[in-house]
């Protein structure tokens, strides 16, 4: 099977947010309780209960005004920090598709997944203390042969959904350009645009730090030690933490 | 609309204007963002506000609220300068031509008032607004269109001060963005270029709403793109069904099919006919609704069956009238309510304690009847307007009754869209608890109703009791043991009620009990029977048109001619016949809607506006066929407030004058009510900024269903209030700062958004700052208020000239932080 990913065109998204819907309604996500904070984005962050969400921007500049409309959920990298820090295999990149996806039964809610992320994703259950908790592309649904909720439900095709590299080729026959194209890999979510990724509040040279892939390798091998408790791998993960933040 | 949703996609440019499309109706801008990718359609938005929509316009106008018709007068007056009307379409299908009697004045000259103004009266004796007619009764032409008395002069004399400079001064709209305006749309009166016009009720909800229509209904004639691929009116209506509702004549001056509910003085069958039947002296006008009479009488047999017979005038006079010269329209209806003169009410599927203009004045109104009937999902202000804010349970003595209801999803029956496509439903899950679909509730009422009408006989008991009623097989009683809305919709589609062995129109034979395959079939002598006229051919006895689904697509147009059926007769693009020249060929080839096979000497394409040969041609006729004279109406005689729009301010403006007319400041026709709650102000400067209210993709009407879907109120939890950055930085106000917005009738507190999507305009020398507030809000839920109330408590009680929509897109208010 190819690479499978996703198209995201700001430009022809209408801010309609049945993404945000169709994600929970598939994922029976509970709704929080919010308070408008004097914007139309909410909620105001990605959590356990919101894989996907649009933000709102509003750009003035030379060329004039405009209000964007940007999907902010993870990326699905080709070569996924998560998965490289991840002492417990909790995280783990599809070999078929790509897609980066999680079982829960095995996270250990070390918390070593979110600084490690270029894109500041994984966000944890039980009020932020608990698991990993992310977009996994409708894993499910793409196995059954269904397009992932977010790209069926959206009315212009601003989330597309299908083989990575069409996706691709097509955006750039359209004279896009492309977020995502080689980065990590290449995102498996890549994003067609018409100007910089600045404009797009898109960050403009996401890094992973060299420690990852030190760190993943020391806390997995802690792991395979059976006089290693969970407690223990959970204060060292936390102290990676702190390097990889550097 | 004239098309359906997917003819956006034929379209050259497409002017979103008195609406938010992409906000309210997101489907829509699938279609309109194929044209721009696929096509290099332009959109264009002009609205107060940057909408989500304007977020995807090639071109942005903001414009102050209520003054759409001196932007539409300039785009008119743009059009004719510069000669860029389709002058072929003008010629032969419009009354551009047209002498009007030498009486009838502009408002140029008579101060602001056409001729015929009765000062007293606040109304028009409409005399003077008709055309000059020849020997044999049709209007005298000048093909020329020099005459200075032709329709097309007159409009010219009545736009000629609606300069791009007057435009810019009064809408407070720049100049550049105007005129790039005007030349975009108007660079569609070729014939290879259409316009569609996608609006909804930034148009219509103000005193001069008709005539915002009116305006464009003018601008598409003169470019000729009405019955063209991709040159809609495109009404975006705002309910699922609200099209089905209308349709099924749910409003109070219409039965279904849009005939005419009768007055009282139209005293029998023979005078309801002869007054409500137009005629017509221009040979090659089909004036369809010269067949109102069959369409009244099958009415009435679908009724009353056997019942309704030749002798009796098919049980006419069991139709309920109207005085005459009484309007029973929402804001008198509350008026009235208002005044105690209205014992009982049934508020059906609807929440007016939120959803009309001026709340409060609508829930002291709730206070004054004596019994409530609350049909609905939910419990919400208004079934429990006796314990809502500033109401005293104890002094109120309203009996209110709630029936739960089921959603659309829980039955079966059809939806009929704003393209007037009729898409029947299947029932996905049962009704939660003791819920009822409406039908089963209203069958219910109909079999009690009857039964005491039987037992206690009463006033007048016949027009119940003989109703026909056969939706479903009946117990010893008469009770129906099961409500078929199969039986239903068959009903409307309409039947033969006896054998006819030769038909007069097509020849052939049908026997009794047969479903009638079109309207054009319905007679008026009885011998058939139909509960709306529009849906004949909808459910006959080849099967549920209405339950197709087929995806063929033959023109490519998007007609998808076998999904679904239409009204009328499945016509997917009316007026069809106007997108042909008068020898039948496409205007634009490129997008043919129908053409004339001379070969075979019929139309090939959608369903042609009737069958009759091309104009030209021997037996050829006119395409506007729902006109007595076959053309389209750039002179709106048949208006209460003028046959041209004119600018008139909004009730509450800024202003203390009509920048156009000094002597009318507002519509002079305009109902203006007078008890103590319909206070109203203008150039006050306790309320110096213009209010707007609107509605967002994420909430629907007063949100009754939608504040209680917590994915939903998660995205938009509270009431908020638009303002622009300088207005902010006044009064101090930061985006999430708690404020109140006030108007002369009531103070709603709202969580600010300061944005830049909001400019201040200056406007004839003023500086104008918009307050825009989305109405989806009531107390009721959340529970704990969090969501603030509705922002209709800030909007009047005033209407539309015409059809009373409450403006409530541009009134005076204050805010202050709170």
């Amino acid at each position: 099977m190819a690479r499978k990913g996703l198209l995201i065109t700001p430009d022809i998204c209408i801010g309609c947010r049945a993404c945000q819907v169709a994600c929970k309604e598939w994922n029976q996500l509970p709704a929080s309780k919010t308070k408008n904070n004097g914007t139309h984005e909410n909620p105001p962050d990605l959590d356990a209960n919101n894989f996907n969400r649009i933000r709102f921007i509003e750009h003035a500049d030379t060329k004039g005004f405009r209000w964007l409309f940007v999907s902010h959920r993870c990326m699905h990298c080709g070569e996924p920090a998560c998965v490289q820090i991840c002492p417990v295999g909790a995280l783990i990149k599809d070999k078929e598709t790509g897609i980066v996806y999680y079982d829960k039964n095995i996270c250990i809610a070390c918390h070593a997944c979110k600084p490690a992320c270029p894109f500041d994703i994984p966000r944890y259950d039980q009020g932020g203390k608990g698991k990993i908790a992310k977009c996994h592309l409708c894993i499910d649904r793409v196995r059954a042969g269904l397009t992932p909720a977010c790209a069926k439900t959206c009315p212009t095709g601003s989330i597309k959904y299908g083989d990575r590299d069409t996706l691709i080729k097509e955006a750039k026959a359209k004279g896009f350009k492309l977020y995502g194209e080689t980065d990590f890999g290449g995102l498996g979510v890549v994003f067609a645009l018409k100007d910089s990724p600045k404009i797009y509040q898109l960050a403009e040279n996401p890094r992973i730090s060299e420690s990852v892939a030190f760190w993943g390798s020391v806390l997995r091998t802690l792991v395979g030690r059976s006089s290693s408790t969970t407690s223990f791998i959970k204060y060292l993960a936390h102290k990676s933490t702190e390097e990889v933040k550097k | 609309m004239t098309s359906p949703w997917n003819d956006f996609k034929n379209s050259d440019v497409i002017l979103n204007m008195g609406g938010n499309t992409a906000e309210n109706h997101p489907i829509s801008m699938k279609w309109i963002m194929k044209a721009k990718e696929e096509r290099g359609a332009k959109l264009i938005v002009v609205d107060p506000r940057f909408t989500r929509t304007a977020a995807k316009a090639d071109l942005y106008v903001p414009i102050r609220p209520g003054t759409d018709i001196v932007f539409l007068g300039g785009l008119i007056k743009y059009i004719i300068d510069n000669n860029l009307y389709f002058r072929d379409y003008v010629i032969n299908y419009t009354d551009a031509s047209f002498l009007v009697d030498p009486n009838f004045k502009l408002p140029d000259e008579l101060d602001g008032v056409f001729s015929g103004y009765d000062e007293k009266k606040r109304s028009y004796d409409r005399s003077t607004w008709k055309f000059q007619l020849d020997e044999s009764g049709i209007p005298k032409k000048d093909e020329t269109l020099q005459d200075p008395r032709c329709v097309f002069q007159l409009l010219k004399k009545h736009f000629s001060r609606y300069t791009i400079d007057v435009v810019s001064n009064i809408t407070g709209a720049p100049k550049d963005k105007i005129e790039e305006a005007y030349r975009i749309i108007a660079s569609t009166g070729k014939p290879d270029k259409t316009c569609s016009i996608s609006y909804a009720m930034g148009w219509t909800q103000h005193t001069v709403g008709s005539q915002n229509i009116r305006a464009f209904a003018i601008i598409q004639l003169l470019l000729g793109n009405i019955g063209m691929a991709g040159g809609g009116f495109m009404a975006q209506r705002g309910e699922s069904n609200v099209q089905g509702s209308t349709d099924e004549g749910l409003l109070f001056h219409i039965l279904t099919g849009y005939n005419p509910t009768p007055v009282a003085s139209d005293v029998d069958l023979k005078t309801y006919i002869e007054k409500y039947t137009p005629k017509t002296k221009e040979p090659k006008s089909l004036n369809w609704l010269a067949n109102r009479p069959k369409y009244i009488v099958s009415y009435l047999k679908a009724l009353y069956g056997d019942k309704a017979t030749k002798d009796n005038d098919f049980c006419y006079s069991y139709l309920p009238k109207r005085e005459d010269g009484k309007n029973y329209s929402w804001l008198y209806l509350f008026d009235d309510m208002y005044k105690g003169n209205i014992k009982g009410f049934f508020a059906w599927g609807q929440n007016p304690a939120c959803s009309g203009g001026n709340s409060i004045k609508t829930r002291q109104a709730l206070a004054k009847l004596d019994w409530l009937v609350c049909v609905n999902l939910w419990d919400n202000e208004t079934a429990s307007f006796w314990k809502g804010p500033g109401m005293d349970p104890k002094k109120i003595k309203t009996e209110v009754f709630f029936l739960p209801a089921a959603s659309s999803v829980e039955k079966e029956g059809s939806i009929t869209n704003s393209s007037r496509l009729l898409q029947w439903r299947y029932k996905a899950v049962n009704p939660p608890g003791k819920c009822m679909p409406d039908a089963e509730i209203i069958n219910e009422l109909y079999f009690r109703v009857k039964k005491l009408y039987e037992k206690e006989k009463g006033a007048f008991p016949e027009p119940i009791i003989h109703l026909t009623w056969n939706y479903g097989e009946k117990d010893k009683n008469g009770k129906i043991k099961h409500f078929d809305i199969h039986k239903v919709a068959k009903e409307m589609n309409g039947y033969f009620t006896e054998d006819i062995a030769v038909h007069p129109i097509d020849k052939k034979s049908y026997k009794k009990g047969q479903q009638v395959p079109s309207f054009v079939l319905l007679r008026d002598d009885g011998s058939t029977a139909c509960g709306n006229w529009l849906l004949c051919g909808s459910y006959t006895d080849a099967g549920n048109m209405m339950a197709r689904r087929g995806k063929e697509d033959p023109t490519g147009l998007g007609l998808y001619s076998n999904w679904a059926w239409a009204w009328p007769l499945n016509r997917r693009i009316v007026y069809n016949r106007a997108s042909v020249d008068p020898q039948g060929n496409p205007w634009d080839p490129k997008r043919a809607v129908i053409k004339w096979d001379a070969v075979n000497n019929r139309w090939v394409g959608d369903v042609p506006d009737g069958p009759q040969p091309p104009l030209a041609m021997e037996g050829g006729k006119l395409p506007f066929i729902m006109k007595p004279l076959g053309v389209g109406a750039i002179f709106g005689s048949g208006l209460s407030d003028g046959p041209f729009p004119t600018h008139y301010e909004p009730l509450e403006c800024p202003f203390q004058e009509n920048p156009l007319y000094k002597k009318h400041r507002i519509n002079p026709t305009v109902k203006l009510f007078e008890t103590e709650s319909d206070v109203f102000v203008y150039c006050d400067t306790r309320y110096p900024y213009v209010g707007t209210t609107y509605r967002v993709t994420e909430h629907w009407q007063t949100g009754v269903m939608t504040r209680h879907k917590d994915w939903l109120l998660e995205m938009e939890p509270q009431i908020f209030a638009e303002i622009d950055p300088v207005l902010a930085k006044e009064k101090g106000i930061k985006s999430g700062d708690k404020v109140i917005v006030s108007s002369a009738r009531g103070k709603i507190w709202a969580i600010a958004i300061v944005t830049p999507r909001l400019q201040p305009i200056k406007v004839m020398g003023q500086t104008i700052h918009i307050v825009g507030l989305p109405w989806h809000y009531g107390w009721r839920w959340p529970k704990d208020g969090s969501g603030g109330d509705s922002a209709n408590i800030l909007t009047p009680s005033v209407g539309d000239a015409n059809v009373m929509t409450p403006e409530s897109k541009a009134f005076m208010v204050n805010i202050e932080k709170a």
